[in-house]
């Protein structure tokens, strides 16, 4: 039997009965990412629920001076209540949170509008509570449509036709597709997908140096007629089996969490059936080879258990480093972003789910560019295990 | 067959080993004795190539362990200090994978694997995880995983330590036995009754230097002590006034 063979044979069947390892790759990896997802979007959908078709209560100050407001605000599905006596009250009372939004209406609002003076209304709110900022724009919103309507009956009664105040009809068309739109919120897919790989791998990884070294199994090991080349691969391979296990779970997981996600409450329909699952494993699955070497590599510059596991935690953020820039600054997909893991993986997976036509070009680029970097650092992480310090 | 020739190793500023040269043959146990840090174990290390020398060689049967280190350490049994196992896999489970990384024939591993179970009697717990097994079995284990393949060269570092009177015993009936066979066996000890029970020839090493090569009795006739114990402080006060 080949050494390689050997090794992955052992490490696999190894790390199929440790307990602790088996719930790291098989259920903490693939269920965190889908229970957090499930939990933002619930909580999205909730958010936007709320807008129009839910009563909003407003307290108004002064409500006897502007009684047509009030029935105006009721068919906007604002219910007017009772206020805090005076402005400054109502400015407290937002403050300590006891109202989220007030609407003061001073009395000389009668007069100005008779006057055709601008009559003043304020709206009090903590713009910064983000709850209480969306009930102050619907109140505001509402509030326009009222000052819009009495404009429209001031020159109506001048028989002026209430078109010269609109000169401008904007009209938006939106082309977004519904799956298009679901590719911003699962555009974070794809971070937990390599989050669930890489995790599923931990521990074999930091079990190839520091574990062995700790349980005093390294040395024996070392004096085989092995070349540590192929200890080393072997280790690595196994891992990314146990990454590759833990990414086709989480995927699956995913499939089956967004059938339980009321999404299309969002206007999205996401692309994420049973063939976009198998592609996603395809476009991912070279990473685990980068993965799978990297954390070996980290795990064996470590003393103990303990350091390796901090060290390779950190390991977790690196692939979020290219999405989150590339994220931010808005960068569309370019072949030659392709040429960066994790970042090709992430533009792929969210093309895939807008159910855009994957370029083959791109794909292959992604595929060649992160397996040489996995084959890259597996060369290094092979050279490292070489050295004599690695029993220390 | 071991030669050892004129070994220096340093770690740093220590100095390890400076000039350390002896040989051991086949069919006899040769012992390594010294007190702690006198370059016993680094020794050893050097010999089973997980550690290079500053100067000097060292071969086992004719390979040299730095040009040709594969082949060295297929002629090799090597059980290192503190050998630790696997504990999610059984004992005999431990052995397979070194029968399979020694390159033994497929068809052969389990009879093997059998034999060297039966050998160093641990049928009892063979089929058990080794998570939890008492030194004395699991230092039982690491010398079977050592042994299966087996080689002509058997090198133990302090295999006694952590073993109760009935496990020592029994390693040294396993070591007579090697030795039968016509094994060249060469182990570590800083405890002189052990050494002076089992070996044929002794090595005294002190601060990295061959202080005596000799049969236990040549060792008496020269420092003219009856009493192994005597004869070794006195070797190694030799060694320290030089």
């Amino acid at each position: 039997m080949l050494p390689v063979r050997a090794v992955f044979q052992k490490e696999v069947f190894d790390n199929f009965r440790d307990r602790r390892t088996l719930m790291t790759a098989l259920v903490m990896g693939p269920i965190f990412g889908p229970i957090l997802f499930a939990f933002v979007i619930n909580l999205s959908v909730k958010q936007s629920m709320t807008d129009a078709a839910v009563a909003l209560d407003v307290p108004v100050i002064g409500q006897e001076h502007a009684p047509n407001l009030v029935d105006f605000l009721d068919s906007q599905n604002i219910n007017a209540v009772d206020a805090p006596e005076n402005r400054d009250a109502a400015i407290e009372a937002v403050k300590t949170g006891q109202h989220d939004v007030v609407i003061v209406i001073p009395e000389n609002f009668g007069e100005d509008l008779r006057n055709m003076v601008p009559a003043t209304v304020e709206i009090v709110s903590d713009q910064a509570d983000s709850q209480a900022e969306r009930d102050a724009r619907r109140a505001q919103r509402a509030l326009s449509a009222y000052s819009q309507r009495i404009a429209s009956l001031r020159l109506a009664a001048r028989g002026v036709n209430a078109g010269v105040m609109r000169p401008l009809n904007i009209d938006v068309v939106d082309v977004s597709t519904p799956s298009g739109r679901s590719a911003m919120l699962l555009g974070m897919l794809s971070y937990f997908f390599i989050f669930a790989l890489l995790t599923g791998g931990m521990n074999l990884a930091i079990d190839a140096t520091a574990g062995e070294r700790e349980r005093g199994s390294l040395e024996p090991l070392l004096c085989l007629p092995v070349k540590r080349d192929q200890l080393i691969f072997g280790k690595i391979l196994a891992t990314c089996l146990f990454m590759s296990m833990s990414l086709a779970l989480s995927l699956v997981a995913f499939h089956i969490m967004l059938q339980f996600v009321p999404l299309e409450e969002l206007g999205m329909t996401p692309n994420f059936g049973p063939r976009e699952v198998l592609i996603a494993f395809f476009l991912l699955v070279p990473f685990t080879l980068l993965g799978a070497a990297l954390m070996t590599l980290v795990a064996s510059f470590t003393k103990s258990y303990k350091e390796a596991q901090t060290w390779v935690s950190i390991v977790l953020l690196a692939p979020t480093m290219p999405i989150l820039v590339v994220s931010i600054l808005m960068v569309r997909a370019t072949t030659t972003l392709m040429l960066v893991p994790s970042l090709s993986q992430h533009l792929l997976l969210v093309g895939l789910i807008k159910n855009e036509p994957l370029v083959a070009l791109d794909v292959a680029v992604s595929v060649t560019s992160t397996l040489a970097a996995g084959i890259l650092m597996a060369l290094v992480c092979a050279r490292l295990y070489r050295r004599e310090g690695l029993l220390v | 067959m071991i030669s050892v020739n004129g070994l220096h190793r340093s770690f740093g500023d220590v100095k390890a080993l400076s000039g350390v040269s002896f040989d051991a043959k086949d069919g006899r146990i040769t012992g390594l004795l010294g007190p702690n840090g006198a370059g016993k174990s680094t020794t050893l290390r050097i010999l089973y190539t997980v550690l290079t020398p500053d100067q000097g060689s060292a071969t086992i049967d004719g390979a040299d362990v730095v040009t040709q280190s594969l082949e060295a350490r297929g002629k090799i049994g090597t059980l290192p200090h503190g050998a630790g196992l696997y504990p999610h896999l059984t004992a005999r489970e431990n052995i397979v994978y070194y029968a399979r990384l020694y390159g033994m024939d497929c068809a052969l591993i389990d009879e093997k694997v059998q034999d060297v179970i039966d050998q160093l009697d641990i049928r009892d717990f063979a089929d058990r995880r080794t998570k939890g097994f008492s030194q004395g079995q699991r230092t039982k284990v690491a010398l079977a995983r050592a042994l299966v393949h087996g080689p002509q060269n058997i090198i133990l570092d302090e295999p006694s330590n952590g073993l109760d009177v009935m496990a020592i015993r029994s390693l040294r009936e396993l070591i007579r036995s090697l030795k039968e066979a016509g094994k060249c066996v060469l182990f570590s000890s800083h405890v002189m009754q052990e050494v002076a029970a089992l070996c044929d020839e002794i090595v005294i090493i002190a601060e990295g230097q061959v202080a005596l090569h000799d049969t236990p009795d040549g060792i008496r006739n020269t420092t003219g002590c009856d009493d192994l114990e005597e004869a070794f402080v006195k070797a190694i006060q030799t060694v320290g006034a030089s």
